[in-house]
């Protein structure tokens, strides 16, 4: 199978402490670009290649850096979201890890075309590690003026504050980041007034998955247009993954869209351990939807990901194999979001915690049909009706798992 | 110019339909009260209308045409070509299902609730013929917290809808209450869990107001009251606050802001009390001692501004967080203190009844006011001088506990000695009331002038912050009135920096003052408080007599009794000081 480095391909190039050394494989030339060029035509390259929002949320990159642009308003600010949250999702950790100027300097890119005066990078609480990494990447970038006044002698000025995150899943959720970094309690709001028109402190505001950022430094220097003949149908390019469960080599891979399920597992992550048997495979970390082994020739792109009845989401791929039944993965998965719901509003307060009821009674051989069908009443009105995308799709994988094992839900049947 | 922009902005239209009726509303309407202009009321329990948009209960979620989910009505903007529907199969079941889940998690005694038959949550399970959860409960046994004299809290009943929340915070600025934990966990507590009494909490009982089932209700003492009218050895009075005679009829299905003052004083004679008198008459009293304060400042020298003390959800406020200014509060004790005072000495001299016979009950629109009776500065050897208080809400549970079907009820008039009050009593319900009242005799007693026009139009009204200018002939007095502890604290501040122009200050704890206390008939918003508002200055303007020096009962109660304003027995009684509340911790 076709291997690539786009994304990727500053890892282990550079000294990750030493902006010199990032300048010298040419770092810092995707910031020199951008402050010519119309910020416009910045987002409009992004568009072009239809990046889309590589957190989860899938939203249209290029639309969403044209539109934070167009909004008026005084001090406006781009957040880095680097609270990588989703269980079997760890390919932003990589991009800090191993490219943490490409970060910084693409958040600088961001905040020109957006025409901010502050970033935010939110890390999650399990990544204070790489703070001393980031902050020597910001005070070096401001050294060398990529940062504060006057930047490439352009008139923009821009400064990237770095803010850990109390360790709370559902700060992943744009709403509730802000409020964390705002000092508050790390819980989602309503929108309206929506993020992008009133933010951080109330500012206009933009905000971006670590990967969907670090796209952009790359894109703006690829003159063969390398990305844009990656790819299959309109999933144009690469994409990071990260492969974790029973497999023999869980890690983080950048491919092409297009790449197969199997390749994916059986290449790159190395196979199932000891060649038994997938029982699933679970894409898009803990919010992500369900399938079996059906879904292994199926091309890793957005479209068909979401043919086959789950998500690309977040970039994860959780391989369970026949040790674990469907049911103790659910399970599993319940107790996860019993514990992250913020707990505001009713459907996802209440809701997890009657599901999770309901699983463990279907562990006992108590459940009964009028609880399988309350469960998936519950599950629906969850997703239909809840404050934020975490209650929205913490019933994914259930709701998913109904429908591709329906075994597992046959009172008295049999167990997949 | 830009406000006629944003005007025109208003005006323009958006076309929708709700459940395929077309309406047209103003851009900027949310979906929930589009659909009541149409006379479709939208369920819910976290919205309420004074309060900034939670959308935390998501009972309000409705279905429109091209979204795949459903979205809170309460929150959502309706936009041109919106279809809404509120009546489809998966709205029906949301709905449900979000009681069925609040249930779940609720205790369903609603036999032992003081709100039963008055509570949202049961309302909208009986709208939803919902009779029980099939759910099982999962409900915490959590104790009812029963510290205080005034507000208890039961947090199995709680449904964290964050309303209680919204009012401490964004009406009150104090935030004693707050969400803890989270998930299933989350629930709504003080700072450490510690009793609301030992927190920023000042007992004002807004929360009490706007919380939608029994998690936090007055303390009821109607059981003490029924006792002391049942016990043929005691000679139980009663005395009315001014605000809630326009507040009862509200319970009994009458117009918000109906004068209902005759039948009130007939349904407490049927009660049983053996004189029913008016706190109006202690309101006059005050301004009496309050007036006169207020000169003997600007004649003596004194501490300014002069700051109306009436409101003890407000003293409790400034003793707990600026200690440091207690001096800036006038010393005169408030309407029913002075009450209470005289009730419990000239009045049993007057009657010819022992005075431990005597029970004295009060009936208010404010929790805080039992907490202010039970201060031990409020009584003489070891008596209390205001026994029993009762807030407007607990007054419309005994008239209901004998039956008394009040609308039909004939009027009849307050007993004296005890019962005459001015036109400045009574407009000392609303924000900006004692202040007018005070006026009112300070100029008159200044200058030595009959005050021509009564009104002072410049102190009433609903805004934050009022102030005025009194031109008293050989100099100013500048006044401010304020009402919400939010807005007392930016007065305070003020002070705190010396920076306060003001010679005199009125402070009331509550949104509009009494007429929006903590204790008025659950349902009070903003709009039913103006309307009461109204009312009041109605009340004063149909009185014969409008200032509280020329009250004849107060004029033989000083001939009698006391002497003069501030002599040595007015302060004995009527007068008290307030100290500085050590804070149990800071943030």
């Amino acid at each position: 199978m076709e291997r690539i480095s786009f994304l990727t391909s500053n890892f282990g190039k550079y000294d990750t402490s030493s902006i010199g050394s990032y300048m010298k494989i040419g770092g810092f030339s995707a910031l020199r670009k951008a402050v010519t060029m119309e910020p416009l035509s910045i987002s409009d390259l992004i568009a072009s290649v239809k990046v889309k929002g590589r957190g989860g949320a899938e939203y249209d990159m290029g639309r969403k850096l044209s539109q934070a642009r167009a909004v008026k308003g005084e001090r406006k600010v781009v957040i880095c979201n680097a609270d990588e949250g989703e269980t079997t999702t760890f390919k932003d950790r990589e991009l800090i890890k191993n490219d943490p100027f490409n970060l910084i300097e693409a958040i600088i890119i961001a905040g020109f075309v957006v025409g901010a005066t502050d970033g935010y990078i939110y890390m999650r609480a399990e990544y204070s590690c790489f703070r001393p990494l980031l902050l020597n990447a910001i005070r070096q970038a401001k050294s060398y003026g990529f940062l504060g006044e006057n930047i490439l002698g352009k008139g923009f000025d821009f400064n990237i504050h770095l803010y850990s995150g109390a360790g709370a899943y559902v700060c992943g959720e744009g709403t509730a980041l802000i409020r964390s970094i705002e000092g508050k309690a790390g819980r989602p709001r309503m929108k309206p007034p929506f993020i992008k028109q009133s933010g951080v402190f109330s500012r206009p505001t933009c905000l971006c998955n670590v990967e969907s950022l670090s796209i952009v430094p790359h894109l703006l220097l690829d003159e063969e247009q390398v990305y844009a003949r990656c790819g299959r149908g309109d999933s144009i390019g690469t994409k990071l993954i990260s492969v974790a469960g029973n497999v023999n080599k869980p890690g983080v891979f950048e491919i092409p869209f297009g790449t197969t399920v199997r390749e994916i597992i059986y290449e790159l992550a190395g196979g199932v351990q000891k060649d038994r048997h997938i029982r699933l495979i679970q894409f898009g970390g803990a919010s992500g939807k369900v399938a079996d082994e059906s879904i292994l020739d199926t091309p890793y792109t957005y479209e068909d990901l979401r043919a086959a009845g789950v998500m690309v989401g977040s970039g994860g791929i959780l391989v369970i194999d026949e040790r674990t039944s469907v049911l103790d993965f659910l399970r599993m998965n319940q107790e996860f979001f019993s514990e992250e719901s913020c707990g505001q509003c009713t459907p996802c307060r209440e809701g997890n915690l009657h599901i999770k009821l309901i699983l463990d009674k279907m562990a006992e051989g108590k459940a009964t049909a009028e609880d399988i069908r309350l469960m998936h009443k519950i599950a629906r009105v969850m997703s239909m009706s809840s404050l934020c995308g975490l209650g929205e799709t913490a019933q994914n994988s259930l709701l998913s798992a109904m429908k591709v094992f329906p075994g597992t839900f046959a009172v008295g049947g049999a167990e997949a | 110019m830009s406000e006629n922009v944003n005007q025109a902005e208003k005006q323009e239209m958006v076309h929708l339909t709700i459940n395929n009726i077309p309406i047209e509303v103003p851009k900027g309407t949310k979906i929930m009260q589009a659909a009541r202009e149409i006379g479709i009321d939208i369920p819910h329990l976290c919205y309420h209308e004074d309060q900034r948009i939670k959308a935390h209960c998501r009972l309000c979620s409705v279905e429109v045409t091209g979204r795949r989910r459903l979205l809170a009505a309460c929150s959502t903007e309706v936009w041109e070509g919106m279809e809404v529907h509120t009546d489809t199969p998966i709205v029906r079941d949301t709905q449900v299902a979000i009681l069925q889940l609040m249930l779940a998690n609720h205790h369903k005694d609603c036999l032992s609730c003081p709100r039963n038959q008055n509570c949202d949550l049961q309302r909208l399970c009986s709208r939803f013929n919902i009779m029980e959860s099939h759910l099982p409960s999962v409900v915490k046994e959590e104790p009812r917290i029963v510290t205080n004299p005034a507000i208890v809290r039961d947090p199995s009943k709680c449904i964290r809808c964050g309303r209680c929340i919204r009012a401490c915070k964004d009406v009150q600025g104090i935030a004693a209450l707050t969400y803890a934990h989270r998930s299933s966990d989350i629930t709504v507590t003080t700072a450490y869990d510690k009793p609301m009494e030992r927190t920023d909490c000042v007992l004002c009982g807004q929360c009490s107001l706007v919380c939608p089932t029994g998690a936090i209700v007055e303390k009821d003492d109607t059981d003490a009251v029924l006792d002391a009218l049942q016990d043929p050895k005691k000679h139980v009075i009663v005395q009315v606050a001014p605000s809630v005679r326009v507040a009862l009829g509200d319970a009994f299905g009458m117009e918000p802001g109906e004068i209902v003052t005759g039948q009130m004083v007939t349904a407490l004679k049927l009660l049983g009390f053996d004189k029913v008198f008016d706190t109006n008459f202690g309101a006059d009293l005050t301004i009496m001692e309050e007036a006169s304060e207020f000169l003997h400042r600007l004649e003596h020298g004194g501490t300014f501004p002069m700051i109306t003390s009436c409101s003890p959800g407000w003293v409790n406020f400034l003793e707990k967080n600026f200690g440091d200014f207690t001096a800036h509060l006038s010393s005169a004790k408030s309407p029913m203190s002075m009450f209470g005072a005289i009730a419990k000495t000239y009045y049993p001299e007057k009657a010819g009844i022992p005075v431990e016979d005597i029970v004295t009950v009060s009936i208010m629109p404010c929790t805080a006011k039992k907490f202010e009776a039970a201060r031990p500065e409020m009584g003489r050897e070891g008596r209390q001088d205001v026994d029993i208080v009762l807030t407007t809400r607990e007054l419309i549970k005994l008239i209901k506990y004998v039956g008394l079907t009040f609308q039909n009820l004939p009027e009849s008039d307050f007993d004296s000695p005890l019962g005459y009050g001015t036109g400045a009593g009574a407009i000392f319900g609303a924000s900006g009331g004692v202040m007018e009242a005070a006026l009112r005799t300070v100029y008159e007693k200044y200058t030595g002038k009959t005050l021509e026009r009564l009104d002072f139009q410049s102190v009433r009204g609903f805004e934050g912050i009022k102030e005025a200018e009194v031109d008293l002939g050989s100099r100013k007095a500048k006044v401010a009135i304020a009402h919400t502890l939010k807005n007392a604290r930016i007065l305070m501040e003020q002070v705190q920096r010396n920076e306060s122009p003001y010679d005199f200050i009125e402070i009331m704890a509550c949104p509009g003052g009494c007429i929006g206390g903590g204790g008025q008939p659950i349902g009070t918003t903003n709009a039913i408080r103006k309307k009461r508002m109204a009312a009041l200055y109605e009340i004063d303007r149909n009185l014969p007599i409008r200032k509280s020096h020329e009250n004849p009962d107060i004029i033989t109660l000083y001939k009698e009794f006391l002497g003069e304003p501030l002599s040595e027995k007015a302060h004995e009684l009527l007068h008290t000081h307030y100290h500085k509340v050590e804070k149990e911790y800071t943030f």
